[in-house]
């Protein structure tokens, strides 16, 4: 019987394959649905009917950056809370959520998946640089929208050879100009030592900021880059002391923001003006911290911190909060990931309801043709804008500082475009 | 039909049984991606130049006897290799492949000098620091490697004459990579390098004192499981067209490392179900368990080793020499030793047999499972 | 020079926190001849039961020593239900069994309490002394002096207890200690539940200092591998001056070594397994292995 192994494995995978074959060959399905007549004939209609909407999103759920993963929670309750409500436009949206464990590998496959054999409308969210490079190519491509990718890496916006894909959020080299248009006006003659992660984003914040400080009187005196795999940053965290800088620029994610905010409290004798970036602001990371530790703590954000008290009353964050408790009772609604899934799942729902044609096409043109398009969650001042030559949805942030026990904002949205020009190829 | 199956189970039919097995495989292999979908298609196209990846990591694991925890390493310089000449100097994608396992060669016959003073335990840490070091170590090269944002490159595109869709014709093109180099890898062993790699695994003093050289051996394996991996890469960077550090992080090596044993150390078909494995499981426990993949995945390595210790590939045959075992007392009994599992040692030759083409002879060595895989020096060996 | 001394107490520091993992790394090792790559993985999932203790409204002091016993409860348990069934299977089979451990472990702790950094109590007063222009925290001083504590107490147990005899015995030869009566079953589980407990000592310790997330002690590891095989992997005194040295070179490397920087510091403990394995194999303070082929 031992002997025979071999061919009977062998013949059973002929079987195997030939019943699935005689079942129903999965090739030449790719015909895609396409719309009927009118102004939208031939369109793509895959994944969208009257009644229902289908989209992908590809996280991180496992592996280093899973702490991001929570996001897609937020987002799929805000489709559920629309659903509740009859739909987007009378569809109901069914957000199929894959985790890529930030390996741009699984990235392409869980892409590949959606697509081909989920059918699904948009792929909704990619989430970090890798994995969206992974998968841009694929899907300009096969012409499946990539709408409002969550990474803030300008090239998203800059490229001009992928038209189904954008991003959404200030992108890096923006929330850079913030910080200097801010030391511009504050600290003219500022010395500052940038601590950062040593991958696409704290590289391009990086390099963003060098060019907007180009000319000023703001010089960069030191430079420290961590790995994700570092224990921690402490050792980074005793050179940039010795710089003698006047300003930190944090550019980390949450942990090792915490672990800055923490070397930098502890350190007496130095006592430099913190600005932290946006993604390791959100009160979680700050409360291990101390709050007391992190007072004076500058940083830029663009959408409303659930946990600010001054938002309680506010009605979106209120909806969001209800809705939190009800479609996703094991995430914390203070968490801004969560926010931000809110914020952006509410924006596509502009951008759906904004399409001329209810198609894969119709999509593309929306999220490239947005006019001032307002969405509850984002800060007042800060709305949604592309057009011919600009294709970053979001370029104003407003700068925030930790006083008590919250962030306070101040001064006034900041219009990067307005005041740098289009971010550089 | 009875008398068909036991006439094929005889010793006389061994050369149409082969045949016909082989007949079988190819006409599977090779119709699948006419039916099956495209993503489907790509799913098994990885496994397949994972599998080329383990069969070198077998060769120096399973065969060799050494433990690495840093393959990944040489995975990535193929991968990196093959990205930079497309993307870099333009070079056609078929150039790439001999560079890629030269290049590989070359660095694993350096890896190999100095992993000839350290044995099991050692290695394994020396081979997890490099691949922890590695991703680092890529992004400071960036002129070359494009730092941490990668390098992009045109995925491997079909002919016109074919008429292929792209991930048909890339299937077929790692198919025929695949099938060489595990054809390669199993002359490999037959040949007087595979021999003299497991005399030196079963018994170092002996197979020196039997004219083996030690060190050239021992580097050999290092440079050929290098070299797969290599090549292992460069089809990656074919099919995925986009190489960045943190894609080859340590977890690829801990992962190509638990998919060969998983699979299978030192059986042929090891690698191709390891490969399987780590393809298909992450994916499927997502399905199960939507909130933690990680869980599953961890909780099914941890499972099958205890099944099957010496991996999957020798499973049907444990399964069946159990089974015998348990038949009228005509066999001789064996009882467990209290304190540990049934000891794949106990049962040798059931082991043996894992469905490897009816081609190798019985007295073949490359189907005898593993055994302690390089140990720690201790005070004593009894 | 301040900058060099403050430099090196910043290794220092960081040096505790890898000497303190290595140290549930050689018990292991001592006790069962294995290396156990899921020990990290083990004190972070310690440390979030004290976590969820202290969440839950217990104080600290009770918290504490409830997650030790804990802890020593989860250790054996892992050596009875994991690592008892492949016991004589080839070395590679147990070391996959860790890997697979530390796979299941990290995903579990990001299951239940979701990868978001926690707040960890600190039982050290903040602030530090300030010696000659050089700032040393009391944190950084509480982790050595727990750290040194625990080095003393296992090297008693060790070398002065009828213990750790029985431990010696069936870590250099667990046919002959069985042959002598020795319950070696019960003695794995002992070890096992000791290292658990002194990771979970390592994970309180450090917590408050890298921050709670299941991610934490993965970047460790390495540097208590290279602690554990500079200073011997059988020696609890060993893992200590190991992991301060490696602390130390660490720092010391990406501060000063231009051309190393901080970004590729994590080639140190690469350098430093190389350096030791290539030289002195058994380490500083390890036992010499004579190997009778």
């Amino acid at each position: 019987m031992r002997k025979t192994t071999a061919l009977r494995v062998a013949a059973a995978a002929t079987a195997a394959l030939l019943t699935a074959t005689a079942c129903s060959s999965r090739r030449g399905q790719d015909a895609q649905d396409t719309a009927a007549g009118g102004a939208c004939k031939g369109q793509q209609t895959t994944g969208i009917t009257d009644k229902t909407i289908k989209l992908g999103g590809i996280y991180p759920l496992s592996g280093p950056a899973s702490a991001y993963g929570t996001i897609s929670k937020g987002a799929a309750a805000y489709f559920k809370y629309v659903n509740d409500k009859g739909g987007i436009d009378g569809r109901k949206v069914q957000f199929i959520v894959r985790d890529d464990g930030y390996q741009p590998p699984k990235a392409v496959e869980e892409a590949r998946r959606l697509v081909e054999q989920e059918k699904v409308f948009a792929v909704f969210q990619t989430l970090g640089t890798p994995s969206t490079a992974a998968v841009w190519d694929y899907l300009n491509k096969q012409k499946v929208p990539q709408p409002f990718v969550a990474t803030g890496a300008s090239v998203w916006g800059t490229d001009d050879q992928h038209p189904w894909t954008i991003g959404w959020q200030p992108n890096y080299v923006a929330e850079a100009r913030v910080y200097a248009k801010y030391l511009q006006d504050a600290r003219p003659k500022a010395k500052v030592a940038v601590l950062y992660q040593n991958d696409d984003f704290g590289k391009d914040l990086l390099g963003g900021f060098k060019k907007a400080v180009a000319g000023s009187g703001i010089k960069v005196v030191a430079e420290e880059s961590y790995e994700v795999t570092d224990p921690s940053v402490s050792a980074q965290m005793a050179s940039l002391a010795r710089s003698g800088a006047d300003v930190l620029l944090n550019v980390t994610t949450p942990k090792f923001g915490s672990q800055a905010l923490a070397a930098d409290a502890k350190n007496t004798k130095w006592n430099p003006l913190h600005i932290v970036n946006n993604v390791a602001s959100s009160t979680a990371v700050l409360q291990p911290v101390g709050f007391k530790n992190v007072q004076g703590v500058v940083s830029a954000t663009y959408f409303k911190d659930p946990a600010d008290p001054q938002w309680a009353k506010d009605p979106e964050v209120k909806t969001y909060t209800n809705a939190m408790h009800k479609y996703a009772p094991d995430a914390d609604p203070a968490n801004q990931f969560n926010a931000y899934g809110w914020a952006v799942a509410s924006s596509l729902h502009q951008a759906l309801d904004a399409m001329k044609c209810p198609t894969r096409e119709g999509l593309r043109d929306a999220v490239r043709n947005l006019k001032k398009v307002k969405v509850g969650m984002l800060l007042p001042g800060v709305t949604m804008s592309t057009g011919h030559g600009d294709a970053f949805p979001l370029e104003t942030m407003q700068l925030m500082r930790f006083k008590g026990q919250r962030w306070q904002l101040f001064g006034k949205p900041v219009d990067t475009r307005k005041e740098f020009g289009p971010p550089a190829k | 039909m009875n008398t068909i199956t036991t006439a094929l189970g005889t010793d006389r039919a061994r050369r149409p049984r082969a045949a016909l097995t082989v007949l079988l495989t190819a006409a599977v292999a090779v119709g699948a991606p006419f039916y099956l979908a495209p993503f489907q298609v790509f799913q098994l196209t990885m496994v397949l130049l994972y599998a080329v990846a383990l069969a070198g990591l077998n060769l120096l694991v399973g065969f060799g006897g050494q433990i690495s925890l840093g393959h990944g390493a040489f995975f990535a310089a193929g991968a990196y290799t093959t990205a930079v000449m497309l993307d870099r100097y333009d070079t056609g994608h078929l150039a790439t492949l001999p560079v890629a396992a030269a290049g590989c060669f070359l660095l694993g016959l350096g890896f190999g000098v100095p992993a000839l003073r350290l044995r099991g335990l050692y290695l394994a840490l020396v081979t997890l620091s490099f691949a922890v070091f590695l991703p680092p170590l890529l992004k400071r090269l960036e002129p070359v490697t494009g730092g941490s944002m990668g390098l992009t490159v045109d995925k491997l595109q079909p002919p016109a004459w074919s008429g292929l869709a792209e991930d048909q014709w890339m299937y077929f093109v790692v198919l025929a990579v695949t099938a060489v180099a595990l054809l390669l890898a199993r002359n490999l062993l037959r040949s007087r390098v595979g021999r003299a790699l497991l005399a030196v695994r079963d018994n170092e003093s002996a197979a020196e004192v039997m004219g083996v050289r030690l060190s050239l051996h021992k580097t050999l394996a290092f440079a050929w499981s290098a070299m797969f991996a290599g090549v292992a890469g460069c089809l990656y960077t074919w099919v995925i067209g986009f190489v960045s550090p943190d894609s080859f992080s340590f977890v690829l090596s801990i992962t190509l490392l638990a998919g060969l044993v998983v699979g299978g150390l030192g059986s042929l078909y090891g690698p191709l179900l390891g490969a399987a494995f780590v393809m298909y499981v992450p994916s499927v426990s997502q399905d199960l368990s939507e909130a933690a993949p990680g869980v599953v995945f961890g909780l099914l390595i941890i499972t099958v080793m205890f099944v099957a210790p010496t991996g999957l590939a020798g499973l049907p045959g444990r399964v069946l020499g159990a089974v015998a075992r348990r038949l009228p007392r005509t066999t001789t009994t064996r009882a467990p030793i209290p304190e540990a599992a049934p000891a794949p040692d106990a049962e040798p030759e059931s082991r043996a047999e894992s469905g490897p083409p009816v081609t190798l002879t019985p007295a073949d060595p490359a189907v005898v499972d593993a055994e302690p895989v390089g140990a720690p020096p201790r005070t004593e060996k009894e | 020079m301040t900058d060099l001394l403050q430099q090196v107490v910043e290794g220092l520091g960081s040096g505790a926190v890898y000497a303190s993992l290595a140290l549930a790394l050689v018990l292991i090792y001592r006790f069962t001849g294995i290396v156990n790559f899921a020990q990290g993985e083990l004190a972070m999932l310690s440390t979030y039961v004290a976590w969820q203790l202290v969440a839950s409204g217990m104080p600290f002091w009770l918290a504490l020593p409830v997650t030790l016993a804990v802890s020593f409860a989860g250790g054996m348990l892992v050596e009875r239900i994991v690592i008892r069934p492949v016991q004589g299977a080839p070395e590679l089979t147990v070391v996959i069994v860790t890997v697979g451990l530390f796979i299941f472990v990290n995903a579990l702790a990001g299951l239940i309490w979701s990868f978001t950094v926690k707040d960890f109590p600190q039982p050290f007063p903040d602030g530090g002394l300030d010696l000659a222009g050089v700032r040393v925290d009391w944190s950084a001083l509480g982790i050595i002096g727990v750290v040194a504590v625990v080095m003393g107490l296992l090297y008693l147990l060790f070398q002065h207890t009828s213990t750790g005899l029985v431990m010696r015995a069936v870590a250099g030869n667990p046919a002959s200690a069985r042959l002598s009566g020795i319950r070696v079953g019960r003695v794995l589980m002992l070890g096992w539940g000791l290292a658990a407990t002194v990771g979970a000592v390592s994970g309180v310790l450090v917590a408050p200092v890298l921050f709670l997330e299941p991610n934490m002690m993965g970047g460790v590891l390495i540097y208590a591998f290279a602690a554990a095989t500079l200073g011997g992997f059988d020696s609890p005194v060993g893992a200590v001056v190991g992991g301060l040295f490696v602390g130390v070179a660490e720092t010391l490397t990406g501060a000063y070594v231009g051309v190393i920087g901080a970004d590729l510091k994590v080639g140190v403990p690469l350098v430093i397994i190389l350096a030791v394995l290539l030289v002195r194999p058994q380490g500083l303070f390890g036992r010499a292995a004579v190997e009778r082929a």
